[in-house]
């Protein structure tokens, strides 16, 4: 059957392959979208990514159970969120350049701690196989589907439910448009923003546990290739709404999975250019959709990128 | 009493000179309190930071030897450093002169390769313009996207930087590959004319050294004793009344993006000239990132990057021996920065602060 399916198994794969690479996308720009909702920027969750990835992965080779794993990747993130946020309440310490250094400092702490578990191999994440109505192998293949992936779909429409309905979804929303409007009306910003930077920080940091834990589902130096900083581009250009957060994810997943799904069809040259497609689709929508000189539709207010 | 206006005039050094010193005490400051923390994490671990230091120490500063590997490595970290100085000075965070040094390097290489039969004097100029060219050009897009359409030049400069490596390979791999690099593929060997030698101080270090030595000063005069400098800054204090100055904001954003991406380019050309001898994967060793932290140290003062650059550069020179020694992950040495890094910018909130740098907030004594 599969050599039937000629350059059909291009799209297929790359269906597949975009459910599977865009799932770190999805888990970190929805942590990212919260924290900015809130009206603060984390560029450290490229850091708490490859924190996720390296404790996710210790915890489940311990623990043998990928599960635990997840959740200590959780906990880590929500760590170094908690810390990002607890240093950007000072006066004069700047966001942006914080965000760069836990970035920095999350990727030395694990590369450090995760020397000793690059040989290893801890147990992965479970898929369910939605494709078993085919009997295509390509298809089941293809369909494969974690249950991160479904997990993350659910938390992007609740989440655009929560900023919609939810009075502390309103409450993040208005601190993140205005620090005063939201003194005036008896809220406290810097406990919201400590939370929604912590709470991002956790969803970060499952994103990472699904790098080492699914897919490529192995702990090393090189797992993240900027996903975490490509999310929050994401974030700018889904215009700081949770579902087009995950329609843009899938677009980012499709982009990565072509260098993938044209080897399967023999394509092996111009690889680096495969590559680099995500990040020359990141670098044009962001050029597309950005304005100069007045804020963008949907941004918080008081977001220092875009001000 | 009127105390201000009669106690200032009294002390005209010191209140010029306390700010300075602020400017000085608090990073030196921060610097310490950020090894301390370091320390308390190796001590945690059961490691000693007495060893620690003292085989830095050691690698980095202690022999001839040590010299001549630290300030190996200390000019693609002042052309780096530059790389996120200049722009800071308009309030750009730019973090991608770690594309612009794999491009510069591959610019210079294939020049190299174009003119290699032509004598040193013309050749080498020819590729460290080129060099310059291609890295200022990249650089200088992200300015240019930064005015044009509003992009934030943090996020564009990283994503430019992946951009241009994963460029950097195709070509390296492909168009100008030398068939005859098997393992690790290479642009031509440059020929030995047109190879980048050691200045003749005693110590074998190459000539990136003295030239980003030079480059920093010019950059520094450029900054802080130019009407051009001067008009970057307040258009990094406040771009709104620079524009009702009538200063020529769009130019300066674009010209000193251009000249932070061409000393990232100079970093790349003598990483090929003076030590690879061709372009390759080596250039992508993260010096761009750590001059991210080479600037914010300095506090992105052109001059005051030379002594950081040759500090950072001595951490990463001893890096090898305390895997040896203290069988710790090199990674040691990136999360020593990066704590180092976290403290510095938290110390930003001292500015201001600290009274004894501020004597105008000085009690009158009587």
């Amino acid at each position: 059957m599969s050599e039937d399916l000629g350059l059909w198994a291009v799209p297929i794969a790359m269906l597949g392959g975009a459910i599977r690479v865009s799932t770190p996308f999805l888990f970190v720009s929805l942590g990212e979208c919260l924290t900015e909702r809130s009206g603060r920027i984390n560029l450290g969750l490229e850091g708490t990514l490859v924190f996720g990835a390296m404790a996710g992965y210790a915890i489940a080779f311990e623990t043998g159970s990928p599960w635990v794993g997840v959740l200590a990747a959780a906990i880590a993130g929500a760590v170094f969120g908690l810390f990002h946020g607890w240093i950007c309440r000072f006066r004069g310490v700047n966001d942006i350049a914080m965000g760069i250094a836990l970035m920095l400092l999350g990727i030395g702490l694990a590369f450090f701690f995760g020397k000793s578990y690059v040989q290893p191999i801890a147990p992965d994440l479970p898929a369910i196989p939605f494709g078993w109505w085919s009997d295509i192998p390509q298809v089941q293949a293809a369909l494969q589907i974690n249950a991160l992936f479904v997990v993350g779909v659910v938390l992007a429409f609740a989440m655009a439910w929560f900023f919609k309905n939810a009075a502390l979804g309103l409450r993040i929303r208005v601190v993140g448009d205005s620090t005063e409007a939201a003194r005036a009306i008896g809220v406290n910003p810097d406990g919201i923003r400590l939370w929604s930077t912590a709470a991002g920080g956790a969803l970060a940091g499952i994103g990472g546990a699904y790098l080492s834990l699914y897919y490529p589902g192995s702990w090393n130096e090189g797992i993240s290739s900027g996903q975490g900083l490509m999310a929050v581009a994401l974030v700018i250009f889904a215009r700081w709404n949770p579902v087009m957060c995950l329609a843009a994810a899938l677009l980012f997943g499709a982009a990565g999975a072509i260098g993938p799904a044209l080897q399967t069809v023999g394509v092996t040259s111009g690889y680096y250019l495969f590559f680099a497609a995500p990040y020359v689709l990141t670098l044009a929508l962001l050029i597309l959709t950005s304005t100069p000189g007045k804020a963008q539709e949907g941004a918080p207010g008081e977001l220092s990128i875009t001000k | 009493m009127d105390s201000t206006a009669t106690r200032v005039p009294t002390l005209p050094g010191l209140a010029i000179w306390l700010p300075r010193l602020e400017a000085v005490a608090i990073p030196v400051a921060a610097l310490i309190a950020g090894l301390a923390v370091f320390s308390l994490f190796l001590l945690a671990l059961g490691n000693s930071p007495i060893e620690f230091f003292s085989l830095v120490f050691k690698a980095a500063f202690g022999t001839a030897f040590s010299w001549k590997n630290t300030l190996s490595r200390v000019a693609p970290l002042l052309f780096a450093g530059l790389c996120v100085a200049l722009p800071a000075r308009l309030g750009l965070v730019v973090i991608g002169g770690e594309g612009a040094i794999a491009l510069g390097g591959l610019a210079a290489a294939v020049t190299g390769v174009w003119l290699a039969s032509l004598p040193g004097v013309v050749g080498l100029p020819a590729m460290a313009f080129a060099a310059m060219a291609v890295g200022g050009l990249w650089i200088g897009l992200v300015g240019l996207l930064r005015i044009k359409r509003g992009v934030n030049e943090t996020i564009a400069s990283l994503l430019m930087a992946y951009i241009a490596i994963a460029l950097m390979n195709h070509l390296v791999e492909g168009m100008f590959r030398d068939p005859a690099s098997l393992n690790k593929p290479s642009t031509a060997p440059l020929a030995d004319a047109l190879r980048v030698g050691n200045m003749p101080i005693g110590i074998e270090v190459h000539w990136g050294f003295g030239v980003g030595t030079i480059a920093c000063v010019l950059c520094w005069v450029l900054t802080d004793r130019t009407t051009i400098g001067f008009a970057a800054r307040i258009a990094g204090d406040n771009v709104r009344a620079a524009q009702v100055q009538g200063l020529p904001v769009a130019k300066l954003i674009v010209g000193f993006t251009t000249l932070g991406g061409a000393m990232a380019g100079l970093a790349g050309f003598f990483e090929v000239a003076a030590i690879h001898g061709s372009a390759n994967a080596s250039l992508v060793v993260g010096y761009g990132y750590t001059g991210i932290l080479v600037a914010f140290l300095a506090r992105h003062n052109p001059l005051a990057i030379i002594p950081v650059a040759i500090l950072l550069a001595g951490f990463e020179a001893s890096s090898g021996l305390i895997q040896r020694r203290m069988d710790l992950p090199d990674a040691t040495i990136l999360v020593m920065q990066g704590i180092v890094f976290v403290m510095l910018l938290l110390s930003e909130t001292l500015y201001g602060r600290i009274k004894f740098f501020r004597p105008e907030l000085w009690e009158d004594p009587r």
